[in-house]
């Protein structure tokens, strides 16, 4: 494994970079943003005079590159600093929130990543028949339809027509597993839909891909069965560009909730976000946008060290 | 089992026709083959690219490739018409009673699996053994091949071993079932003459010790010769002749099989050593070159004099190319320099300039990918022109067409096709006019015919000839093929790991004494003679030959 563990401590440091520079982004972004804080909190009546001294109290005046050190120094530590809207933690806000935010996503994980696995190596197996060509017109259907959209047919016809499900997912922090997982199915059954299009088609034509390879045709000339040449022969050396999607998509989960949250109204980051943007409430806005980016990086980083590890020329040098 | 059986037929090819799928429709490629085969015999099959061979081979098991199949014919394998013969039973014979080895063992083995559980699948597929008697079976069949820690050497991935002891492990693979027939499909093409020994004579010893029968497709015919009982000429899908190999190599009837012997019959004289006080061309000194951490290069020394043939030879990974990129300054040495007409050229290609680049032109071994198929041929050669001459317009025409002339192809059918539209042979010539246009004095040609047919790489090197003598052009020559060296070349230089062994007039390097690597690369290049391998294994001794001789001497 020698060769493997500096490539990883390699694509760490690159990580820590990456999330250093979209920190200085996101805090360039809303300095950029006409107004400032003291602006926001006192409102439209204030005077210049007590806008200038909250201002002052606040230490506003100082350089932005002092202001963005400290920002940064105690988002470290897990402060965010509080919220203009209601004057509470930003931290202690988004902490349940954020919880909420990865049980979604999980959920809706722990149903695709399998089916699309699954189906992506199915419709290989049975590349051109009618099996393959259904899974690829549904999948195309649901890759282009937004998510938004899907959940409220989802809703007309699961919570509406049907009533099977609720059309809000309002879960509470000491709600029991049963009702909250019950509660959370239909978006995370959206989400999983829009997803597991991307992952099952990158896995078919990974698949695909290799079919041509002389070992492939090898392993035919052995007498293995179509089934076996695809699992074990092609799957194994597949599962770089799979490792790949599924990260990038599970990164999408994460951050992609938005929508799917406000439609739900689900009380997850998504909703923080849309709501502290609509009130101007920038710590929050902040706290969110880098809680995005570093989950973003962690899982393209997850998807570089799983790419690497898939593979044998890396994981037993010479 | 008694004589007669031993004898008996166990694969018989009748009247097989196998059409391919190209333009939207069915094209014949292979026109009606009748073969017989005996139990423990071995057939060679040969011909040029194209003939059917590996179609042939692969149709012995029952086997088409996508966008081919069988229209026409039985394939008789031990009484069972494996035309006819639904998917399960075709099925249960490959592996266990029909084994195949493929050209390039290294593609051919699944990177992810270990050589032994790539090895075993077959005899636990067909349920012949368990799992540890078929590992045990592995080993012992490793050892027989004389792999070295056989012990062991099954526990590694692909890419942690050697290519010609791939090469064998999938010998042993194949023998993993004790089939009855076993294809070889050009096992020894990709590999390095010192290896190729090594698995030719491990493949006829595996195949005597289990009479085992088998087909042995290749296009060389010095190597078929050592392997065959009988020779079967192909060409373009049909039959040329067949007969016992001895007999085919003494005396063959047909002209087209006259001709494919009489190939290796090309030589020009060798030119007179430059005058005294002639300033080198290219001079190459104390060159060394590393990629990264990994040094390749190691104080390579000699000079190219205009209107002479250098041959470089040497094993693959023995510098031959990377020489090649720091001459034309695309790997900058990391010491030593390059000289031009005695003045020192910048290392880095990105320094020199137009001029220099001009002089030193290259033509690559794959001419599918060295040329861009998107471009016209007209284009592709009239590239250079506008970057180095800057011709336009009619002028530009002109140039063109006389280069095509040059090449022997006729501007008015040539000048508008695109690559893909080209036969092998025609691209490379191409790849000539290319580096032509350029006007160079200096041309690398970097196994420039390894890819082609022996009939066609004689036109190129006939090609290559004339045009040296019409422009007095230097050519660097890069090869692994001992042949072409000894038909073209003016002086010699012997590669190993880096550096230069030893080089010398073509003349003197070709008659003994040798240094040792010299001898044993030049003795190790198969001969027309049948007895040719058993001599040499004689008088090297079995544990002595090929890659073991070579790591003993290194």
């Amino acid at each position: 494994m020698g060769g493997v563990l500096p490539l990883i401590g390699k694509r760490l440091l690159l990580g820590l970079v990456t999330l250093l520079v979209v920190s200085i982004i996101i805090f360039g972004a809303v300095e950029l943003l006409p107004g400032d804080i003291a602006q926001q909190i006192l409102g439209q009546s204030a005077t210049e005079e007590t806008v200038a001294a909250l201002r002052e109290e606040l230490g506003l005046n100082r350089p932005a590159y002092v202001r963005y050190f400290e920002w940064l120094g105690s988002a470290v530590q897990g402060d965010f600093g509080t919220s203009l809207a209601n004057q509470r933690s930003v931290a202690e806000q988004l902490g349940p929130r954020f919880a909420n935010t990865l049980f979604l996503a999980g959920l809706a994980a722990l149903i695709s990543v399998p089916l699309a696995i699954g189906l992506g190596v199915l419709a290989a197996l049975y590349r051109n028949s009618v099996f393959d060509r259904v899974a690829n017109a549904v999948s195309l259907v649901s890759i282009s339809s937004p998510e938004f959209f899907l959940g409220y047919i989802l809703i007309v016809f699961f919570a509406v027509q049907n009533q099977i499900f609720p059309a809000i997912s309002n879960v509470t922090p000491d709600m029991e597993m049963g009702e909250r997982l019950y509660r959370t199915l239909l978006p995370a059954i959206t989400m999983a839909l829009v997803v597991t299009a991307y992952m099952m088609r990158m896995t078919r034509a990974a698949i695909i891909n290799l079919l041509a390879s002389p070992y492939i045709e090898m392993a035919r000339l052995k007498g293995v069965p179509n089934s076996k040449v695809i699992t074990r022969h092609a799957l194994p050396n597949a599962l770089a560009p799979i490792i790949n999607v599924v990260a990038l998509n599970l990164a999408y989960l994460i951050t992609g909730v938005v929508l799917v949250e406000v439609v739900f109204v689900y009380p997850g980051v998504g909703q923080l976000l849309v709501d502290s943007v609509t009130k101007r409430d920038f710590p929050v806005v902040q706290a969110c946008c880098l809680i995005f980016a570093a989950t973003f990086i962690l899982f393209n980083l997850i998807a570089d060290v799983g790419a690497i590890l898939s593979n044998p020329r890396l994981r037993h040098p010479k | 089992m008694s004589d007669q059986e031993k004898k008996s037929v166990l694969l018989e090819i009748k009247d097989l026709k196998i059409e391919g799928y190209s333009d939207e429709k069915w094209i014949e490629i292979v026109h009606g083959i009748d073969l017989t085969l005996h139990r423990g015999e071995v057939m060679g099959l040969i011909g040029e690219s194209g003939a059917g061979k590996s179609t042939i081979g692969l149709a012995a098991m029952g086997f088409t490739r996508d966008g081919c199949r069988i229209s026409n014919g039985t394939v008789l394998f031990d009484g069972m018409d494996l035309t006819t013969a639904t998917r399960a039973e075709r099925r249960a014979l490959r592996g266990s009673r029909i084994a195949y080895v493929a050209q390039s063992a290294a593609a051919s083995f699944n990177p992810a699996h270990k050589l032994i559980d790539q090895h075993t699948e077959s005899a636990l597929l067909h349920k012949v053994n368990t799992k540890s008697e078929s590992e045990e079976d592995a080993i012992e069949l490793y050892r027989r091949l004389r792999l070295p820690n056989p012990e062991e050497i099954g526990f590694r991935y692909p890419h942690q071993v050697s290519g010609g002891q791939l090469q064998r492990a999938m010998t042993a693979m194949a023998m993993s079932c004790r089939p009855d027939l076993i294809i070889f499909d050009e096992p020894t093409t990709a590999l390095d003459v010192t290896t190729q020994i090594e698995v030719l004579a491990a493949v006829r010893d595996i195949v005597d010790q289990f009479n085992t029968a088998a087909l042995y497709i290749t296009h060389d015919l010095a190597v078929v010769a050592q392997m065959a009982d009988r020779i079967k000429v192909l060409l373009k899908g049909d039959e040329v002749e067949e007969a016992e190999t001895r007999k085919m190599l003494a005396d063959p009837e047909e002209d087209y099989t006259k001709s494919l012997w009489a190939v290796r019959s090309f030589k020009r004289e060798q030119k007179p050593p430059p005058a005294a006080n002639e300033t080198p061309l290219i001079s190459v000194k104390n060159v060394s070159a590393a990629y990264g951490p990994v040094k390749v290069l190691d104080g390579v020394s000699f000079d190219i004099y205009r209107g002479q043939t250098v041959a470089v030879v040497g094993e693959s990974g023995s510098g031959k190319s990377t020489t090649a990129r720091c001459i034309t300054g695309l790997l900058p040495p990391s010491e030593g320099e390059i000289l031009y007409d005695g003045s020192p050229m910048p290392p880095r290609y990105q320094d020199r300039s137009k001029d220099q680049l001009r002089q030193a032109q290259m033509i690559y071994q794959m001419a599918d990918t060295a040329l861009n198929p998107k471009k016209t041929i007209g284009e592709i050669i009239g590239r250079p022109l506008q970057f180095y001459g800057g011709l336009r317009g009619a002028d530009l025409k002109k140039r063109v067409d006389q280069l095509l002339d040059q090449i022997e192809l006729e501007p008015s059918l040539y000048y508008h096709r695109l690559p893909s539209e080209l036969s092998g042979g025609q691209k490379q010539r191409v790849g000539i006019a290319r580096s032509l246009a350029a006007e160079p004095s200096f041309i690398i040609c970097d196994e420039v015919t390894s890819a082609l047919d022996q009939l066609v790489a004689e036109g190129i090197l006939r090609l290559l000839d004339r045009l040296q003598k019409e422009l007095n052009l230097a050519y660097m020559f890069i090869t692994h093929d001992l042949a072409t060296v000894r038909s073209i070349a003016d002086v010699v230089v012997v590669m190993k790991e880096g550096k230069v062994v030893e080089m010398g007039p073509k003349d003197e390097m070709f008659k003994p004494p040798h240094h040792e690597y010299t001898d044993l690369l030049l003795s190790s290049v198969p001969e027309m003679d049948p007895d040719w391998l058993t001599n040499l294994l004689e008088s090297r001794g079995v544990d002595n030959i090929g890659e073991a001789a070579h790591q003993k001497k290194a």
